[in-house]
């Protein structure tokens, strides 16, 4: 009988886990989209050949210690403030690869005026924008992306407008300004769109080392726990109600 | 030229590498002198108006992390602003200058000269248990001195550096000596220098992480320690003051930055009518000149504490002191700068002399 050792040889191995993605174990709740979206970054800093340029600056949100996942240098930064902090480390270091990873809470309420004021400089940096519709790490509270009618900790009746106001649109809004060249809407719930969205960061990384100015890839994303619902059940319903008022696709790219 | 205009040819001669500034009265000449300057072309240096104080401080705490030598520079309601990123750059043990040309408060205030943020500059500002080594320069030339001083000190103890001054020695004009010329370092000299710094893994090292976040407690509580440790090195090897007609002297004056030049013309005044007072200038504010204060006050009859405020450095005068003597404060603020005549007067009548 062939054993598992005898399987499981380096040419018989058709899909293995990046090399900059290490062995520690992800504290993301089983289900959640960061830890596909780690995969991708590493994936794409890898086939960049870019592990020795690459400087990430993470959130103040879930994705907090995404520096205990990728074996690239990271700054951490205060909630919201990682557009800023990206855009002297790149004006100050040229030659990196500067990218930003982000959550909806910190990037698009606390951080809104780095965020904008960055974009709208065209600093050469490329920001993750992973976007839940939720705040995840302080326990399910309402984000400036929830939607309309969204039950959350502090919409317990769900989000009224009269109340907590409209779902921001903050893609929308970037690709409004000059200094962005690329501004993409993807999402990881199939296999499909997991390709997709790694062509987008591939793009935004190149774009950002091209000197285009910033790039903005947003990826709809799930939260298990937050929206307390099975990972199934979470895709089918991001699906079903995300989309609607965050459809997917490219919605700027100045290359086309 | 102004003291504020100092700071900016200081800071391009020093080989400084990044400035993230935003507008505000009375210290904007900084950042309008160094877009003149346009050092970019010159040593290469980075300056950029950024869109808030908030983004500013943060820009200086990403340019920090790379290891690059980066300031910023705000007045009062500004450097509020600045608080949450200046208590990361502690945290991070980041060398970093911070500038605050001081104005009168609270709120909006005024844009006239004042001291009253000395509390919030020497005994936190931000959350969590921090000091910043903080500068007090008198004069244009200290102003311009300071910037290469506050450097030095920044990376010699991995630690935020604050000149604390205020809208006169901001805005008045005197002649300076500018200090030399000097290179910024290269990329390779910072990473020997700042080994931490985050700089892209270069091959052969293992990731370096800038982070504030330890969520184990007794983690924290040892970089804590370390903290301490590092303020308590710093109190013991880099107090600075300046002492005027102190050696024979029965009534000590004690006052910082500008409010120390107009008591010397006060001390002055006093011996031509034979009364002995001296006058102590702290000039690293924190750590303070507790030892010298304690000195003193084994030798005079009494102290006279001048600020423009309400009474904040007279706090650490009087925690310095063993002696039970009369200590008194002096003070003028919202704006209102003191003349010698006025300090003159209060040492008479608070010491009935």
């Amino acid at each position: 009988m062939t054993s598992p050792k005898d399987i499981r040889r380096p040419e018989n191995i058709v899909a293995a886990k990046p090399r900059l993605l290490n062995d520690n174990t992800m504290h993301y709740c089983p289900g959640c989209s960061h830890g596909v979206v780690h995969k991708l970054v590493a994936e794409v800093i890898e086939e960049m050949g870019a592990e020795h340029i690459a400087i990430g600056v993470a959130p103040v949100g879930c994705a907090v210690m995404a520096y205990n996942y990728l074996d690239i240098d990271w700054i951490e930064a205060a909630h919201g403030r990682a557009p800023a902090i990206a855009t002297a480390v790149k004006r100050l270091n040229p030659s990196k690869l500067v990218f930003t990873y982000q959550g909806d809470g910190d990037l698009a309420a606390i951080g809104t005026a780095e965020t904008i004021h960055a974009a709208n400089r065209g600093e050469n940096i490329a920001i993750i924008f992973i976007n839940n519709g939720i705040y995840g790490m302080t326990g399910g509270q309402m984000a400036p992306t929830t939607l309309e009618g969204m039950v959350t900790a502090t919409t317990p009746y769900g989000r009224r407008v009269e109340l907590n106001g409209y779902p921001l649109n903050i893609s929308d809004l970037a690709t409004r300004l000059d200094g962005t060249c690329y501004v993409t809407r993807q999402s990881v719930h199939t296999a499909a769109s997991v390709r997709k969205a790694k062509k987008a960061i591939r793009k935004a990384f190149e774009n950002s080392m091209n000197g285009l100015g910033t790039s903005i890839v947003e990826i709809m994303s799930t939260c298990v726990s937050g929206w307390k619902m099975t990972p199934e059940k979470a895709n089918e319903w991001m699906e079903k109600n995300m989309f609607e008022k965050y459809p997917l696709g490219d919605l700027k790219d100045v290359s086309k | 030229m102004k003291g504020n205009e100092a700071i900016a040819h200081a800071a391009v001669r020093y080989g400084v590498d990044g400035y993230f500034g935003y507008p505000i009265t009375p210290q904007s000449e900084i950042l309008e002198t160094l877009e003149e300057l346009m050092p970019w072309e010159t040593t290469g240096m980075v300056v950029l108006q950024a869109e808030s104080e908030v983004a500013a401080i943060n820009m200086v705490y990403g340019g920090a992390s790379t290891g690059k030598a980066c300031m910023t520079s705000s007045s009062s309601p500004g450097i509020s602003l600045k608080q949450e990123g200046i208590s990361y750059i502690a945290a991070g043990e980041l060398p970093a200058l911070i500038v605050n040309c001081m104005r009168g408060g609270p709120g909006l205030g005024t844009i006239q000269p004042s001291q009253s943020d000395y509390f919030q500059a020497t005994k936190g500002g931000g959350h969590g248990d921090y000091h910043m080594i903080v500068l007090a320069p008198a004069s244009v030339q200290e102003m311009a001195d300071f910037v290469g001083l506050g450097f030095d000190l920044a990376f010699k103890y991995r630690n935020p550096v604050m000149m604390l001054a205020d809208g006169i020695v901001g805005q008045m004009m005197e002649k300076v000596v500018l200090p030399p010329f000097r290179p910024r370092l290269t990329d390779e000299e910072i990473a020997q220098r700042s080994p931490w710094a985050v700089t892209g893994r270069p091959e052969g090292r293992g990731p370096n992480v800038l982070t504030t976040l330890e969520l184990d407690p007794r983690l924290m509580e040892k970089h804590n320690i370390h903290l301490q440790e590092k303020y308590d090195l710093i109190k013991a090897e880099e107090v600075r003051y300046e002492e005027f007609m102190t050696e024979d002297c029965e009534y000590l004056v004690v006052a910082f930055g500008c409010v120390a030049r107009i008591c010397m013309k006060a001390v002055e005044e006093a011996r031509a009518q034979g009364l002995k007072v001296g006058l102590l200038r702290p000039i690293t504010l924190w750590p303070f000149p507790s030892a010298e204060i304690c000195r003193l006050g084994k030798q005079v009859k009494g102290m006279l504490v001048a600020e423009l405020n309400a009474g904040q450095m007279i706090e650490d005068v009087l925690l310095s002191l063993d002696e039970r003597i009369p200590v008194h404060h002096f003070g003028r603020f919202g704006g209102i700068v003191m003349d010698p005549d006025e300090i003159f007067v209060a040492l008479k009548e608070k010491f009935t002399l």
